[in-house]
């Protein structure tokens, strides 16, 4: 003990020892996150401790638009309310039409015995940064898991589909922009509901069909919607409108890019969607032990179906 | 140009733990293009590990690499890597950087915030992401760029009155 040097001589490990150190337990971190997703609970810890710095960063965004909006003259407010009461009118007309546009497809759904179109929850959530990260497109919106986010939920704004949820932390949440090369969304061509999925451009902001045969029907200014195929995305929100279509008999495959529907690289308010319905097991879930009463209950299930239009016809006669 | 010679008075702990909080958030604010816009707290760990190498080591870079990871959330653990890089070469280069005058002192930094930006690069590539094109690399040059007046400034509180120099 009395041989050990004095403090002020004490260095701790050499510089070399502690990079191979730490770089082997950042190649740790690295292997857990990428591959088992380990340490979600460390990042949520970690993205608590960042979250007044964030906040503190976009502070100053928001007081000069506050002050802007504050002193915007009282003409412009008088032009733009005229306009939104302008706006209100056509919109309720199109409102009542709706309803009952609404009202049609659901009776006729019904008679087809299809599932009922999943009715979405929209949740309003601001953008408070976007990912300092050039190898993928996420923004964070200060709605997490403490305001009911949860994983997957489709993020749209007033115009069509942004993103989704794919990471959820306390109080804020992570979204993956469409054009993210590693996003995919199922699309539906709204002219002639050709099936098909787009796929993020990267940085060029642009989606892209993969997998389309060269002979698709498909043309420029072709609008795409969500098919709903997935029980991810409700049906029918706006997603992209078809730019350019590359046909080359070399390739078996066209090359179409779109442009997407929604601001995906602008604006500031989303609305974060979500549905309470139930929906069926996946055939993952279903455990192997009661397969046979599912099968008979199933077969129940059809015959019934196969009654059922005939009983809404009749129902619709008594009508 | 020749080195700075005057006598400083020693770095407080406050003046690194304020320069790192500023530095988060200028990383945080909403920037246009991320890949024309230097890393901020890499520039400024690179300052402190050139300047006190014995305060600010390889542990501190690489906490500040994981709270970056998660605030961007990207993977946990590519900027504690590139950080923990950044941190060593920067040790290790000090007693020569500080040889030279802030101009050629910016050469060797850019030569740094490079490797550690092509650290990043490895990690995301090995994780099956695409090469995000050449402007990658104007980041690190644009931080190296600002380096002389970085360090005039995060070297303002240590400076003495011109006065007690003469004495």
């Amino acid at each position: 003990m009395e041989h050990s040097p004095p403090p002020f001589f004490k260095r701790g490990p050499a510089p070399l020892v502690r990079l191979f150190f730490f770089a082997s337990l950042s190649l740790a971190l690295l292997v857990l996150d990428a591959r088992f997703r380990y340490t979600e609970a460390v990042r949520g810890a970690l993205a608590l401790v960042v979250y007044p710095i964030q906040r503190i960063a976009v502070a100053p965004i928001d007081f000069l638009e506050g002050v802007g909006g504050y002193f915007s003259s009282q003409s412009q407010l008088l032009d733009e309310n005229a306009a939104l009461r302008a706006q209100a009118l056509a919109n309720s007309q199109d409102a009542l039409r709706f309803q009952a546009a609404q009202a049609e497809s659901a009776q006729l759904r019904r008679m087809l015995g299809a599932a009922e179109k999943l009715e979405a929850r929209a949740m309003p959530a601001e953008i408070l940064y976007a990912g300092r990260d050039p190898y993928s497109h996420k923004v964070f919106i200060d709605r997490g898991g403490r305001h009911g986010v949860r994983p997957g939920s489709p993020v749209a704004d007033d115009s069509g589909v942004v993103g989704q949820v794919t990471r959820v932390h306390a109080l804020l949440s992570e979204v993956t922009l469409l054009t993210d090369p590693d996003q995919a969304i199922p699309v539906q061509v709204l002219r002639n509901g050709l099936r098909a999925v787009a796929f993020g451009g990267g940085n060029s902001g642009m989606l892209e069909l993969r997998f389309m045969p060269a002979n698709a029907e498909i043309q420029n200014g072709d609008r795409l919607v969500t098919s709903g195929i997935d029980g991810t995305y409700p049906a029918g929100l706006p997603v992209a409108t078809v730019v350019d279509i590359e046909r080359d008999a070399e390739h078996t495959f066209a090359r179409v890019i779109c442009r997407p529907a929604a601001g995906v690289d602008r604006g500031l308010f989303v609305l974060v969607l979500s549905d309470d319905t139930q929906r069926a097991a996946r055939p993952d879930d279903v455990q192997p032990g009661k397969g046979r009463r599912l099968d008979k209950t199933r077969r129940a299930r059809i015959k019934e179906a196969a009654r059922e239009p005939a009983k809404a016809e009749a129902t619709d006669v008594a009508r | 140009m020749s080195p700075d010679r005057s006598i400083l008075v020693p770095a407080r702990a406050s003046t690194i733990i304020a320069s790192f909080a500023l530095a988060l958030f200028l990383d945080f604010l909403p920037w246009r293009d991320l890949r024309l816009v230097p890393d901020f707290v890499a520039l400024v760990l690179a300052f402190w590990c050139v300047r006190q190498p014995r305060l600010v080591g390889l542990g501190i870079a690489w906490a500040l690499g994981l709270v970056s990871d998660a605030g961007n959330g990207v993977l946990l653990g590519q900027h504690a890597l590139a950080y923990s890089v950044l941190a060593f070469l920067a040790i290790w280069m000090s007693r020569r950087i500080l040889w030279f005058g802030p101009g050629q002192q910016a050469l060797h930094v850019a030569v740094i915030l490079l490797a550690a930006q092509g650290v990043v690069l490895l990690v995301r590539l090995a994780a099956g992401d695409q090469f995000p094109g050449w402007p990658i690399v104007v980041g690190p040059l644009a931080g190296a760029a600002l380096w002389p007046m970085l360090s005039w400034l995060l070297l303002l509180p240590q400076r003495r009155p011109e006065r007690e120099q003469t004495i």
